[in-house]
């Protein structure tokens, strides 16, 4: 029939009225070809036809295309521009026969979007008439339910003119208790509110006392809807004596809900009216046998009611019932949902359930699993975090992977808040992160790899632990080809570098960093393994100087075997591998003694092996550091060569002793976690004016106030003014990736009421930030926390190991987990640090004789910061400058001797080695390079 | 708003009703139905009937080859609304006679009658089937 017109611009011809197609035709033709090109061009014809159609004189014709229209729109997406379908939905409006009409209404309602509101104009004197009690009898009600139903959708609601205009039309159906004008109202006055309430909100209010049972529904709906969240609850507070007769005397299950909810919100505002609900709320729980409104009773009570102990332990009956629903998921899934709404004070209860909501986290349900999740963390506390946190990861190994990851992100969340305020063992709690990375489907290798490393520069007691599950996951090559380890590999082996003598076994450990499995690693991971493999042999060597303490003839012994092997090697190229096998063939368990001389000539020849091919690498992390280790190695073989030079015995030994001994001393520096805004607290370049120059740094500043991170990085105690240099950059980039990281993690971040308690228990850590801020900032900089205060009743057998917190850190935390921390105040810590005033807005400080001094003395910031600039400079350079002697005599006694290539190559061992834990960190700061210019350089430990 | 969204949808993810009771373009739609119906349909009996999408609480439930799957706001009784649903079915039991999932496409406007008279701007104002079927009784008299 589409054929019969030639151009489908002109008016329908009496064919097309004849021959069109009903819905029922639209729909066979939809079906008959199942396939989605088979529909897509059904819909393409039929929209072609009813395009042409719609234009009809005959309303019947029209009213049909529009039938159609409204199908294909409503199911099919069909792109229907706004106006073909408004434009004769409001036609038909007017039409005097009832089907068309509610066709009309219906399409109107269904497609009239803000997008066709200049039509709607055109329809407010059809609404408005329809509207009017005028009309005849038997359709009168219909119509104007039809009108109502219109004003109700949410075409409607986007035109505040239209419910403007309308809103004393509605005032005959209100008095009615019409429920549909009841919506209708309420919508209008979503709508309108300005127009809407004046004339609306009384009436509306007077439905709430009918004795039509429809009526009260309705306006209890009503006024849910209109109390709900975004909106104020308050102006709603004068109708609690209607909604509370309401409560008593409605049988509607549906009105009793809406009821229940209304008081849950109206509850928080009116003291008294709690202790008015808390009966017959009691008696609805206590009697209702409806499912819904039982739990809307026990939501009540939860959140509303929490201080009527009786009601609690009503609803927390009920919610046991339905805890223990075993064949109704849904009751289950709910009562893990109630249980989650219980406050703090109830944590005894939800204790009381573990075992119920242990076994849903193997539920058919990931939803189920996930609510039982989410109440696992809640009640984690420090006296039951082994208990649950070794079963879910033990749990998550059973389960799904996406599961699985879920728990252990949140076990890893849950445990290294705060500094790791919940974990008392970390023995325990370091093979607990061994076990989670060993985890199949383990997606949290960063976040593992990140706190192992985190643990052993805060906690010194728990880095034999550490090296040793570190080792327990270098030694498997199992781990080294699943590619989601990696981080966890590489933090594994800084670890056991960087800690190596708390290890047992160096010989072992240097195996399983030359494994040959280790080709599998990406570059940057091998770089660590070198690196770490170099700090090892380095302490062996060490270990065996000092061991000899100047017995000269057995050190000669072991470099003159060194001697021999390379001899060896040298004379023959055939004769390498043989040679060179039998050596590394030797078991390391027969030599277990790690400083044996017999060990080191093993290591050192395991080390030529593996490693001597990657002085070639293309890769420059790996090359570089292959060839310190290389370089590093052929020291130790040149012995020999100094020795056919007749080099006296005694100064060669002396020259060993003192190359391994300052790699040593270079590698024994202690790393430890620095502040991340420790920036905010150095020195400020002379020529800076404060206040003039303040402004240029304001982009940066407000990029540092958004949630502060907690990464970690490297730094010798030594030099902060080293690092601290990167410090602004780093903030800037890490803290970005923090926002994500809690935009992503956000649930499990527990916004506790906890964190009052958790400030009283480290008083000593929050004060001294002010303190800090006087100068003396490189002693103030890290504080050890003690064992938690015995406020709580403590299982915990030994006393908790001391964890490096920095001043800072701990205030962090606190502004972390408080919710609603303004962000002006936020930015104006973060400028205030520099002018001297950061003591404003620390949460949980008092105003102490301290910080209201601190606030005396933004008004004259020059002063106090210069005064404060110097200190920390006269700190800084005095431990600067004493190092740097050090490393001057140091200097002194091994340049002469070596040439200039090998001092070049063990410059950079050293370096490197201070450098790659925080390789990324340098790569930002990058770029931005001009932050302060004044700072030193790397420093050497060797020159 | 209690009630977002209406949809009915089949085992094979056509949707075969949709009414929704905030205004969403047709991308929003589109996006909005193929994420909850995969979401939905994925699941099995042992399973709860609630999944939490977006800002939506979706409440579903399935009869024979149908899926009715209703989008509430997060703190809407979720069992109240399961109630809905039955009553949904009933009704249209009652006026098609076994309903099943041809009736609903050959009736569609039928089914939104039904649900205009059932649900207004989000709010349940309708339980007694009597008072719901009566329009579209009155309606098919007079046409």
């Amino acid at each position: 029939m589409a054929s019969s017109q030639p151009a489908p611009s002109t008016a329908p011809s009496l064919v097309d009225t004849l021959f069109q197609l009903s819905l029922d035709d639209l729909v066979k033709s939809l079906r008959a070809d199942q396939s989605a090109a088979g529909e897509s061009s059904a819909v393409a014809r039929a929209l072609s036809a009813i395009h042409r159609e719609i234009r009809a004189p005959d309303a019947a014709t029209k009213a049909v295309a529009l039938q159609k229209l409204t199908y294909l729109s409503s199911l099919h997406f069909a792109p229907v521009a706004a106006h073909p379908l408004a434009f004769p939905a409001i036609e038909l409006l007017a039409s005097p026969h009832l089907p068309h009409k509610r066709l009309a209404y219906l399409a109107a309602s269904l497609s009239l979007s803000p997008a066709s509101l200049s039509l709607l104009p055109l329809a407010t004197h059809q609404l408005h008439k329809d509207l009017s009690p005028s009309a005849a009898a038997p359709a009168a009600h219909h119509l104007s339910a039809l009108a109502l139903h219109l004003l109700a959708s949410p075409a409607a609601a986007a035109a505040p003119d239209l419910a403007a205009h309308l809103a004393h039309d509605l005032l005959p159906h209100l008095s009615r208790g019409s429920p549909r004008a009841i919506a209708a109202a309420a919508r209008v006055i979503a709508a309108s509110p300005s127009a809407g309430v004046p004339v609306l909100f009384k009436p509306l209010a007077a439905c709430l006392a009918s004795p039509d049972p429809r009526t009260s529904t309705a306006a209890a709906s009503a006024f849910c809807e209109l109390s709900a969240p975004p909106a104020d609850p308050s102006p709603f507070l004068p109708l609690a004596p209607d909604l509370y007769n309401l409560l008593t005397t409605s049988r509607s299950n549906w009105a009793l809900i809406k009821v229940l909810k209304i008081f849950a919100r109206l509850a928080p505002l009116e003291p008294r009216l709690a202790a008015r609900i808390v009966d017959p709320v009691c008696q609805l729980l206590a009697r209702s046998s409806a499912m819904s409104l039982t739990f809307e009773c026990v939501r009540t009570v939860l959140t509303a009611l929490p201080a009527h102990d009786a009601a609690v332990s009503l609803a927390i009956g009920k919610l046991k019932e339905f805890l223990a629903a075993s064949d109704d998921p849904n009751l289950r899934y709910l009562g893990l949902l109630a249980l989650g709404m219980l406050g703090p004070a109830y944590a005894s209860t939800v204790n009381e359930s573990r075992d119920v909501i242990a076994l849903s986290l193997g539920d058919a349900d990931l939803n189920i699993r996930r609510e039982a999740l989410r109440l696992m963390m809640g009640m984690l506390d420090d006296s039951n975090v082994m208990d649950i946190a070794g079963m879910l990861v033990s749990h998550a190994a059973r389960s799904d992977p996406e599961f699985a990851n879920d728990t252990l992100g949140a076990v890893l969340a849950a445990c290294g808040r705060n500094v790791y305020e919940l974990v008392s063992d970390f023995d325990w709690y370091v093979s607990l992160l061994a076990d989670m990375a060993r985890s199949l489907h383990c997606l949290q290798g960063d976040e593992i790899g990140r706190q192992l490393v985190d643990v052993g520069l805060r906690v010194q007691d728990a880095r034999p632990e550490l090296v040793q599950s570190a080792r327990s996951l270098l030694i498997d090559p199992a781990l080294l080809g699943n590619n989601l380890l990696f981080p966890v590999l590489s933090a594994a082996a800084f670890v056991s570098g960087e800690y190596i003598h708390c290890s047992k076994d160096p010989v072992e450990l240097v195996e399983a960093l030359l494994q040959p499995r280790t080709s599998l690693l990406p570059m940057s991971v091998r770089a660590v393994y070198i690196q770490a493999v170099l700090k090892v042999i380095t302490f062996c060597c060490n270990l065996y100087i000092e061991r000899l303490n100047g017995s000269n003839k057995e050190l000669d012994l072991v470099f003159d075997e060194l001697a021999v092997d390379q001899d060896v090697s040298r004379e023959s190229e055939a004769e390498i591998r043989p040679a060179e096998a039998d050596q590394i063939v030797m078991p390391s368990t027969t030599e277990k003694d790690p400083s044996s001389h017999k060990s080191i000539v093993y290591m050192i020849n395991l080390i030529e092996m593996t490693v001597g091919p990657l002085v070639q690498c293309k890769e420059v992390e790996v090359l570089e550091r292959a060839r310190n280790l290389m370089g590093f190695i052929h020291l130790l073989r040149e012995i020999q060569e100094f020795k056919e030079r007749n080099v006296s015995d005694q100064k060669k030994t002396n020259r060993v002793k003192e190359l391994v001994k300052s790699m040593q001393t270079v590698f024994a520096q202690e790393l430890s976690p620095v502040y991340v805004n420790a920036q905010k607290k150095i020195s400020l370049p002379e020529d800076l004016v404060l206040n003039e120059n303040l402004a240029e740094l304001a982009d940066i500043v407000c990029e540092d106030d958004a949630p502060p991170s907690t990464s970690i990085f490297f730094c010798s105690r030594s030099n902060p003014s080293v690092e601290t240099r990167d410090e602004p950059a780093v903030s800037v980039g890490s803290s970005s990736l923090l926002v994500e990281h809690r935009k992503r993690h956000g649930m499990y971040y527990l916004p506790t009421g906890k964190d009052e308690g958790d400030t009283n228990n480290y008083p000593h850590v929050n004060d001294p930030l002010l303190s800090a801020d006087n100068g003396s900032m490189i002693k103030d900089r890290s504080e050890t926390v003690q064992p938690v205060a015995a406020g709580k009743k403590l299982k915990v057998a030994r006393s908790r190991p001391k964890v490096v917190k920095l001043d800072g850190e701990d205030f962090l935390s606190a502004m972390m987990s408080t919710v609603n921390v303004p962000k002006e105040t936020l930015s104006g810590t973060g400028g205030g640090v520099l002018v001297g005033r950061n003591a404003k807005s620390l949460p949980s400080l008092k105003a102490s004789d301290n910080s209201s001094e601190r606030m005396g003395n933004k008004l004259d910031p020059g002063e106090s910061s210069s005064q404060q600039t110097q200190n920390i400079d006269a700190d800084i350079g005095s431990s600067w400058t004493t190092k740097h002697q050090d490393y001057d005599k140091e200097k002194s006694t091994i340049l002469p001797d070596s040439d200039g290539k090998e001092a070049r190559k063990h410059k950079t061992s050293s370096t490197s080695g201070h450098r790659q834990g925080r390789h990324k960190q340098r790569e930002r700061s990058n770029t931005q390079p001009d932050v302060a210019p004044q700072a030193p350089v790397i420093q050497d430990f060797l020159l | 708003m209690g009630i977002r969204f209406v949809l009915l949808v089949n085992k094979q993810g056509q949707t075969r009703l949709a009414q929704y009771y905030e205004h969403l373009s047709l991308d929003e739609r589109r996006a909005l139905e193929g994420e909850i119906v995969r979401k939905c349909l994925a699941r099995t009996d042992q399973q709860c009937s609630f999944v939490e999408h977006r800002n939506y609480k979706v409440v579903y439930r399935r009869y024979a080859s149908l899926f009715f799957l209703v989008g509430v706001d997060n703190d809407e009784n979720e069992l109240a609304i399961l109630e809905f649903i039955h009553l949904l079915v009933e009704t249209m039991d009652r006026h098609f006679g076994n309903v099943c999932e041809l009736d609903i496409m050959f009736h569609l406007e039928k089914v939104h009658f039904m649900l205009e008279e059932m649900v207004m701007n989000g709010c349940i104002v309708e339980t007694s089937k009597q008072n719901i079927l009566a329009p579209i009784q009155l309606m098919e008299k007079t046409s």
